[in-house]
């Protein structure tokens, strides 16, 4: 076990780990954000930035500051390690700036989004965005297209975190989509409009961190805090089976798998519980699952209530 | 002619090109040696004690790379030639491979030995079709001719050596996203580390090198890496392919001692013989695209008032306060009818077009500065624009996965630091910016007071 210490907390963890986890293993406020790394899906990562820590010192064998802020997500903990997060202006300074990168083309359609409510882009801007945009130009802009015939692809809101990219690859026998062109140009699509159509592609819905993949059966339904979550089951021969059914009513509206409070698929018996697109798509009855008891959600996005009171009340408004 | 030449001292020779002229001009000698008279750890230790610097643009030593080099049992080691030279204002490894093909494959076969490479690539730039045909007659030429191929020159030790294209990506000369082209997959940067060294190609150990850093091993060879370090100032040793252009008299691919002064580069009777149409200098990139622009008070002189020497320490002198860097030696000089704006938007334009939107900062920012430029160079901008600048590249520089995010920010920012007035000037001006230049600039008062 090596010691490495986060925002003045000490923490012991195994060799290997990243900071990120390292400091999930702390948990609160010193957990940096991340929009594209999934522990779930190998691979993912360093690419978003909004998870950049100060290293304050190396190791205790090399004691040095690292000169460039470091990616959390993908940056394996030493011995004696140092990282500031919160405490460092600079991580501060440099994740606005990120944010406010990933908002310039990104489209103010909250209130018409699905994701809203648990979108952790919303989470981010609340956090560290600016009330005002710099940005003059137009928004880059696309029409949003069906990608496999459940799966509505948005890409205006597409923050391109690849997440949906690793699922294809490491869920799917074979992966149909992808990122074509680069740079501001860079989109996800299907070579020459090839349909996704996998038992397991649905979990493209469950990773996007925005609302760019959304579920075309729960679309323009209701806002995602009228409805209750609840934990249920079913026999299913090619998922675990175990999912959250979002009620209205009697009424099931959508189905997604078992998210943590990192918006992570659950690991249930130590295998990551995604759910296949039967379970998520075709399963609205009721009588169809066994519904245990209600499921805790971990309210950390900005709808949860009275989310914006204390925030004003601490004197963070920042609007203006 | 001023200076050694090491590298294109052969080129004028008329069928240089073929192998059999190549080998009479005492070609080929250099893996003679290597093979049949040195160990591959000797050769590496010739390479460290010339003090080798990498030449696609970093500078960073050739022979500590060598070393750095994992050698796990039973796992294949690669190198990797990077002849995507894209950078703007750069064409010397063209020029090389298009003039004397066979020198970059002797030291192809020269470095795999040494590293104990049996497949060694060459990764081409897509653009680059021709020269691609050129490599491959010579490496054609060379396998006929038994130095590639299985048991070279009775030594025991097999070469195959591939050229591939890539798809004209500048992306593709980072060198985590050019294994990934050469993968065949989408090249994207790979996080670092793990480093190439350990874990490369195909998880493979691998080296990947510039064309002149290659093409430097076999002189470096030939002639011992002492002779080698012999030439040049300090730890910046032997010979610099220098592609010069712009408003020169006589530009080109001009082979230098390193720590020739850029005032006899620029203006000496052997090398760029001064401004064109008798012009005065303005501005100059010692370095290609990527590296700060120099105002004319400090291209000649560091601002602590040395003669400014084409060597990597000399140009950086200052750091980017006041200095530049020798990067890749796109050696782009301009006059004083050139617009810097315009210059700084086309190459905003240019690092907007190439980034391959992987990481936020880079794709997002690189096309935001670009919009933000367009509109100063064409009279919409406001004074905040410059300021906005600024800031976004302060959001951009060293929050990148890759360099192209700071070298999309360097050039930027080191225009507005030293034509600030320029900038300025295009947005109180707006239909004369349109016409006409803003001309020479004055140094700043601070500036003049640290000289």
């Amino acid at each position: 076990m090596i010691k490495v210490t986060i925002d003045d907390i000490e923490v012991e963890v195994e060799p290997g780990t990243s900071i990120l986890n390292a400091a999930r293993q702390i948990g609160g406020e010193v957990v940096p954000p991340a929009m594209c790394y999934y522990s779930k899906l190998p691979g993912t990562g360093g690419k978003c930035r909004t998870c950049l820590v100060e290293v304050a010192a190396g190791s205790t064998a090399d004691p040095r500051p690292m000169p460039k802020l470091m990616a959390s997500c993908s940056t394996a903990v030493m011995d004696g390690m140092i990282v500031k997060n919160k405490t460092s202006q600079r991580v501060h300074d440099n994740r606005g700036g990120v944010v406010e990168f990933l908002l310039i083309n990104h489209p103010l359609d909250c209130p018409i989004c699905d994701q809203a409510g648990e979108c952790h882009l919303q989470d981010l801007g609340y956090e560290h965005g600016s009330a005002k945009t710099r940005y003059r130009e137009e928004r880059r802009t696309f029409d949003p297209i069906d990608i496999g015939n459940k799966i509505k692809l948005h890409m205006n809101r597409c923050i391109l975190c690849y997440r949906c990219v690793h699922v294809a690859n490491q869920l799917t026998d074979k992966r149909v989509h992808g990122v074509m062109h680069r740079g501001e140009h860079a989109e996800i699509s299907t070579y020459i409009e090839n349909a996704v159509d996998n038992d397991f592609s649905g979990n493209m819905i469950d990773v996007c961190p925005v609302g760019a993949l959304t579920d075309k059966t729960f679309r323009f339904k209701s806002r995602v805090w009228f409805l209750k979550p609840m934990e249920a089951e079913c026999a299913c021969t090619k998922c675990s089976g175990k999912a959250v059914v979002w009620m209205f009513g009697n009424e099931i509206y959508r189905v997604t798998a078992r998210k943590d409070k990192y918006g992570e698929v659950e690991n249930i018996e130590d295998k990551t519980a995604w759910i296949c697109n039967d379970c998520r798509f075709e399963k609205k009855d009721p009588s169809a699952w066994n519904i245990t008891g209600p499921r805790k959600i971990d309210r950390h996005s900005v709808i949860s209530q009275g989310k914006y009171a204390t925030k004003i009340d601490k004197g963070l408004n920042k609007i203006g | 002619m001023a200076g050694r030449k090491l590298l294109i001292e052969n080129v004028h020779i008329p069928g240089i090109e073929t192998f059999d002229v190549y080998r009479k001009n005492g070609g080929y000698a250099s893996v003679e040696k290597a093979l049949k008279k040195m160990t591959p750890d000797e050769v590496v230790e010739e390479v460290k004690k010339s003090g080798l610097r990498g030449r696609g643009g970093a500078g960073f030593p050739t022979g500590m790379k060598w070393s750095f080099l994992a050698k796990p049992e039973g796992v294949p080691r690669y190198l990797v030639c990077n002849a995507d030279e894209s950078e703007p204002g750069t064409f010397k490894d063209r020029y090389l491979m298009e003039k004397i093909p066979h020198l970059l494959i002797e030291g192809m076969i020269t470095s795999s030995y040494a590293l104990g490479a049996n497949v060694s690539y060459i990764y081409i730039r897509g653009e680059f079709m021709y020269i691609l045909h050129i490599l491959e007659k010579a490496i054609a030429e060379a396998r006929a001719n038994g130095m590639l191929g299985k048991n070279i020159m009775g030594s025991g030790y097999d070469l195959d050596l591939v050229v591939a294209p890539g798809g004209g990506a500048y992306i593709c000369g980072e060198e985590t996203a050019l294994l990934e082209s050469l993968e065949g997959k989408r090249g994207n940067p790979r996080m670092k580390p793990p480093f190439p060294a350990v874990k490369g190609l195909w998880g493979c150990p691998t080296v990947v090198n510039n064309v002149e850093t290659i093409a430097a091993v076999v002189p470096i060879v030939n002639n011992g890496g002492e002779e080698y370090a012999k030439i040049g100032i300090e730890r910046s040793t032997g010979t610099k392919l220098i592609s010069a252009s712009g408003n020169l008299v006589r530009p080109g691919v001009y082979e230098i001692e390193m720590g020739v002064s850029v005032e006899e580069f620029i203006y000496g009777d052997d090398y760029c013989r001064g401004i064109a149409n008798g012009k005065r200098l303005k501005a100059c990139i010692p370095g290609g695209s990527s590296v700060p622009i120099l105002p004319a008070h400090l291209v000649t002189k560091t601002a602590a008032g040395e003669n400014r020497l084409m060597t990597y320490e000399s140009l950086a002198d200052g750091g980017f306060a006041s200095g530049s860097m020798l990067g890749s030696g796109g050696f782009i000089v301009f006059d004083e009818d050139q617009c810097i704006v315009r210059n700084t938007y086309t190459f905003a334009r240019f690092y907007a077009h190439e980034s391959c939107g992987q990481c936020s900062p880079c794709r997002e920012g690189t096309g935001w500065m670009e919009k933000v430029l367009h509109r100063l160079e064409n009279g919409h901008g406001t004074m905040e624009d410059i300021t906005l600048l600024e800031e976004i590249n302060k959001k951009i520089e060293g929050n990148t996965i890759c360099p192209l995010g700071d070298a999309a920010a360097w050039p930027v920012a080191a225009a507005i630091r030293h034509f600030r007035e320029e900038f300025e000037w295009h947005v109180t001006h707006p239909a004369e910016a349109q016409t006409r230049n803003y001309g020479l600039i004055q140094p700043r008062v601070e500036e003049i007071k640290a000289l």
